[in-house]
């Protein structure tokens, strides 16, 4: 585990600091020990640690430690309809770390067409002024465009990215075909990287919304409407059939409504390598609020997936993520002032998407899952930060309390509480969409590269002190079982000998073109130059592998080998 | 159901009459024993000990079962395939149909991309009118989809007697539509009140595994199964309820295959989904382990779309989701082709020709699978090869149904005859029977087609050109009575508010508002169906009998504010 990717900025990372008194918390188990610190690195854990004079000690009697909060979605720059969201960068990470999350993973999403390493830059470059933790970046695809490959390749190899989204929504913007899809995912296998999908299905979405502006309904509540969850669904499926095909990871960014978990917790249980992260939004929140009176306050709810207007989601939700069958947390933070959000006041298509979060998260998911007794303080870990590092590479420099991971610490405070409001929060945005939300559990100390940014409920951050992490390919966690089935996964033919019955003859000229092998030329220009690369019988197919079929005798006829130049009996007609 | 148009002039023999004394009729609700009189083609009389006029031929049916002709709703007798046609047209197809116990078929028009779909209705009708032995109707495939074609549909509809159309989510570039197209086809299907039949499978991951497959060096029969496993077939039918959901349009999957695709089916069914699922004979009698067969013809014989599944108990489950109405109706997708046929795709199995035979074998292979072994009684025997399809295609009870005024479309059925299904014997043109060997309790002794008898002593009695086209009216009511409930409590509305008077963002960039531009950029195809679409009575399915009825979406929808009522905008902070 190198620790590449530091910069130039001036930093403070020679503080020493011990915590003392704390239990520390990690996914696996729970323990009472010191910790201490330096150089924004965990150097010793252990029971009354004798440290050297001068370094400064936090008391964590009560409370407990955990690895700060890693939120692996969030927009803090990514346009929408031609505006900027309203947190950037240091707004963005400042609300974070008074949450109690120590790293995000931004979306940068290049303008259809662009370059996918053009926008990595500009990302970067913004970031690493403005971003007061540490971030990784995903990179969204938005335009299919030739030469695709090779910037996936490149970024994945020298830049230190390993995930990359793909919308199935916004029809004529982002949205790509499945033909698209399959082979991203096909690209995506082979450089170690993970799907992400923003799964809705764009084409009956537009439809959708053409019927709702005719029907005279303009406001937020058309947004919902036109985003029924079945769209949502619908989009998964597909989503996990195709990368089953394509025997690549898939992670489902946004789950939104209780249907489209249900499809991810069945594909685990089929076998799939699949994720689903919930946000705190579906966590926290439902839909019914796009039926208020109040525009600005129903407005600021709009995003895609919508919140369910079922309020029974946010419950089930809470307990998928607790049983296992969704994984992780994130925010998907992407937030728009009211006059932003009031370009679409006489049509909801135009309201620019995105609900606020990163703040709330952490809090979120105690108070509805641990407070409740859904899971306990080690799940809790696993599913705001052990998990997602683990799935994006980045464990167990973050995502564990251990000696020589990165020093961002939480003390929290499981037993009080703290109202949510937009009069306190420390976001840029007029509403805060869990206003008026009691939740229990909240950071005390948050400490991010060694250093105290969260003490005494004070906000002590320095912009442009967050570093980009970079993250290699082929996770382990996920890629494991990938390149066992990669292995087991070669389709074999039936030998026979030749067929030397007699053969129709085709008359009509026209016709008899091969149907499908010829007819993709140019919807794949990206596919040709990686042909060489990409080695076909390494390729997976995945109706191997341990699933549920495998009792079936497909497979057992395909593994029958031939004695070599072998001629069987071909043409008995009848 | 009167108008019994659709007669044509080629001398037929309908002044036969006929008496079938003592049998054990057979309808979907009930059996009973009784004599039937029928008389130019239709049942005059059903009682005991009916008195008739002498010299009329009599049957005695010693009680044995008499049941309601099958109806085949899919059948491609001469269908046209990249410069083939199937080996079986309509004479050697209804011929085995008729020989197997069906009297009528539904045969799949499928017009080339770019011929317009009443030239190749019309083309269908003259090669139907000429050939077919048994009554026919006809679905249309649509091919391709265009703004112009609504009006194609609509007279097809009120004027050719086609309420169904069916369209392929597979064959890309080739018939595949996308999504929006599927969702328009729909629309206009609903609005017709006709049936939107699809071929379920996701054309895009299909080209994709081909491809790959194909570059593995795998060129025989066993690529065709291998490049379109189940799941793609399950994804297909799950979009297709999807979009049939939201647009509140009657769903029929023809050719279920697999387990997954008829497990999408029944849950759809258990949320409410008005969709219906065709297993067809291959299907219900055999699997696709003979994918893998040595013996390269054997092998592709069994070449359709979706493959058969590989995994062998397939059969077995779908004729239990059959027996217990999680899946309707069955069909043949009877389309064969000769050895020398299938032998153009000896080195690529892209370019098999697909489909299978199955007209002639249906009756028997679901009398063995399920009434023989204890799924199902005669009467859903009845209701799955026969009346469930009269009622979805709006042929009740003209067909479907043993009653006075039905057609005198009858199979005397014999329970426990056993045959051997084989090439050797079938009535096909083709080499292969993909049942071949396979061993049926369960046969028609006496078929009756238009009052005549057709099949009698194991002796075919079929006049090329006698069938009939029969039209279907749109709106079927076992279909359509759930659908216009729905459609009439779908109303939506939006939130009585004043109007937002708080800041407005000013967007500066304006290459960068796309998503307007675009979404107005698809409206003109818009502009032109909105005068003949009512978009009012438009189905947003979340109504009607959902799941979800309990959440508070349509409750507030509902609430109808004081009109001109000011609501509080904008509480800033």
């Amino acid at each position: 585990m190198s620790f590449q990717g530091k910069k130039n900025n001036p930093r403070v990372t020679s503080d020493k600091l011990i915590i003392k008194g704390g239990k520390i918390v990690n996914d696996d188990q729970s323990f009472y020990a010191d910790i201490y610190i330096e150089d924004g690195t965990i150097k010793q854990i252990g029971e009354n640690l004798i440290v050297p004079t001068g370094v400064k000690t936090v008391d964590a009697y009560g409370h407990i430690v955990i690895p700060g909060g890693i939120d692996v979605n969030t927009c803090l720059q990514a346009p929408h309809l031609g505006m900027t969201p309203a947190d950037d960068f240091y707004h963005g990470t400042r609300a974070a770390l008074a949450g109690g999350t120590t790293m995000i993973i931004d979306h940068a999403v290049p303008e259809p067409g662009a370059s996918l390493l053009a926008a990595y830059d500009q990302w970067r470059d913004t970031a690493d002024k403005r971003s007061c933790c540490d971030y990784s970046l995903h990179l969204d695809i938005t335009r299919w465009h030739d030469g695709l490959f090779e910037e996936l390749e490149h970024l994945v190899k020298d830049k230190g990215v390993n995930s990359f989204l793909i919308f199935m929504a916004y029809k004529d913007k982002y949205q790509s075909s499945d033909t698209q899809i399959y082979e991203m995912f096909s690209a995506m296998r082979e450089l170690g990287a993970i799907a992400l999908v923003h799964a809705e299905n764009g084409d009956i979405i537009e439809e959708e919304q053409k019927k709702l502006l005719d029907l005279g309904i303009t406001g937020p509540e058309g947004h919902v409407l036109s985003h029924p969850e079945e769209v949502e669904t619908e989009a998964v499926y597909r989503a996990v059939t195709i990368a089953k095909q394509a025997n690549c990871p898939l992670y489902i960014t946004k789950v939104m409504s209780k249907p489209a978990a249900d499809v991810i917790a069945k594909a685990r249980k089929k076998g799939m390598v699949i994720y689903g992260e919930s946000i705190a939004a579906g966590l926290g929140a439902d839909g019914s609020h796009y039926w208020s009176k109040d525009w600005a306050k129903a407005a600021a709810f709009v995003m895609s997936p919508p919140l369910s207007p079922d309020t029974s989601t946010p419950e089930y939700l809470s307990s998928l993520l607790s049983c296992g069958d969704l994984q992780l947390t994130a925010s998907a933070h992407c937030t728009f002032s009211t006059a932003q959000k009031a370009v679409g006041k006489d049509n909801f298509t135009l309201i620019p998407e995105g609900t606020n979060g990163i703040e709330e998260r952490m809090s979120i998911v105690w108070d509805k899952a641990v407070a409740t007794g859904k899971m306990d303080e080690n799940d809790f870990v696993s599913v705001t930060s052990t998990n997602a590092a683990k799935i994006f590479n980045l464990y167990p420099r973050k995502g564990r309390i251990a000696v020589g991971s990165d020093a961002d610490i939480v003390i929290w405070n499981t037993k009080e509480t703290k109202i949510f409001s937009a009069k306190s929060h420390n976001l840029t945005v007029e509403v805060n969409i869990f206003e008026g939300m009691e939740c229990r559990g909240f950071p005390v100390v948050v400490i991010s590269q060694g250093r105290i940014v969260l003490e005494d409920g004070k906000l002590n951050v320095t912009e442009g002190s967050g570093r980009f992490i970079p993250r290699k390919a082929f996770p382990d966690f996920v890629f494991k079982r990938i390149k066992a089935r990669g292995r087991m996964a070669d389709a074999r033919g039936v030998p026979r000998g030749n067929y030397d019955g007699p053969v129709h003859d085709v008359i009509s000229m026209t016709k008899s073109v091969p149907a499908t092998p010829t007819t993709r030329g140019p919807s794949c220009p990206g596919k040709t130059p990686l042909g060489p690369a990409r080695n076909l019988h390494q390729s997976g197919f995945t109706l191997s592998g341990t699933q549920m079929d495998d009792h079936i005798p497909r497979r057992t006829s395909q593994k029958i080998v031939a004695p070599p130049g072998g001629r069987s009996n071909i043409t008995s007609l009848s | 159901m009167s108008g019994y148009q659709g007669k044509k002039n080629i001398p037929r023999i309908t002044s036969d009459r006929l008496l079938i004394k003592g049998a054990k009729i057979v309808n979907d609700d009930q059996s009973f024993h009784a004599d039937i009189y029928m008389e130019d083609g239709v049942i005059k009389q059903i009682g005991e000990n009916l008195i008739v006029p002498g010299g009329v031929k009599t049957i005695d049916a010693h009680g044995r079962m008499l049941i309601p002709g099958g109806i085949d709703v899919h059948t491609r007798f001469q269908m046209p395939d990249r410069g083939m046609t199937a080996a079986d047209d309509f004479y050697q197809g209804t011929r085995a149909a008729l020989a197997g116990g069906t009297t009528m078929i539904i045969d799949h028009v499928v017009p080339e991309p770019g011929v317009s779909l009443i030239a190749a209705f019309n083309q269908w009708r003259e090669w139907a009118d000429h050939k077919s032995c048994c009554d026919y109707s006809l679905h249309v495939d649509i091919t391709e989809w265009h703004k112009g074609m609504q009006e194609e549909l609509e007279a097809l509809v009120k004027d050719h007697g086609v309420n169904s159309f069916l369209v392929y989510l597979a064959y890309k570039d080739i018939f595949q539509l996308n999504d929006s197209q599927m969702y328009e086809v729909f629309s206009v299907i609903r609005d017709l009140g006709a049936i939107a039949q699809v071929h379920a499978e996701n054309g895009d991951i299909i080209a994709e595994e081909q491809k790959r497959i194909l570059g593995l060096g795998i060129t025989g029969p066993e690529g065709h199964v291998l490049s379109r496993p189940e799941e793609v077939e399950a994804e297909a039918v799950n979009r297709a309820v999807t979009v049939a959901n939201q647009t509140n349009c009657p769903l029929y999957i023809t050719k279920v295959m697999s387990k997954s695709a008829a497990d999408v089916i029944a849950q759809a069914r258990k949320k409410g989904t008005v969709v219906y699922g065709e297993p067809i004979s291959a299907s219900l009698g055999t699997d696709g382990t003979h994918y893998w067969s040595k013996n390269w013809a054997k092998a592709a014989a069994y070449i359709t779309s979706p493959p058969l599944s590989p995994d062998p108990t397939t059969p077995d489950y779908l004729n239990s989701l059959l027996a217990c109405g999680d899946l309707q109706v069955t069909g043949s997708a009877h389309c064969t082709f000769s050895t020398s046929q299938r032998a153009v795709g000896k080195d690529n199995f892209t370019l098999i020709p697909e489909g299978t035979n199955g007209t002639e074998e249906r009756m028997s292979i679901i009398w063995d699978k399920c009434v023989v072994t204890g799924k199902m009684d005669e009467n859903q025997f009845v209701a799955v090869t026969s009346t469930n399809a009269a009622k979805i295609f709006n042929l009740y009870p003209r067909k479907g149904r043993i009653a006075v005024g039905s057609d005198a479309d009858l199979v005397l059925w014999d329970p426990d005859t056993t045959k051997i299904i084989s090439a050797k014997s079938h009535h096909l043109a083709v080499e292969y029977n993909i049942f071949e060997g396979v061993e049926v309790r369960g046969a028609p002794l006496v078929v009756i087609s238009q009052g005549k008898i057709v099949l009698e002593d194991a002796n075919l009695h079929t006049t090329e050109g006698s069938g009939r086209y029969i039209s279907r009216k749109p709106f079927p009511d076992y279909v359509y009575k759930r659908i216009k409930a729905r459609s009439r409590l779908a109303e939506l509305r939006g939130v009585p508010r004043g109007l937002y008077d708080g800041p407005v963002c000013e967007v500066t960039v304006t290459p960068k508002v796309m998503t307007p531009v675009t979404s107005s950029k698809t409206s003109p195809v818009k502009h032109t169906p909105q005068p003949v679409r009512n978009l009012h009575q438009s189905g947003f399915s979340l109504s009607g009998a959902q799941i979800d009825d309990n959440i508070p979406r349509r409750t507030t929808q509902r609430i109808v504010a004081p009109p001109g009522g000011r609501a509080n905008i904008t509480s800033l902070g």
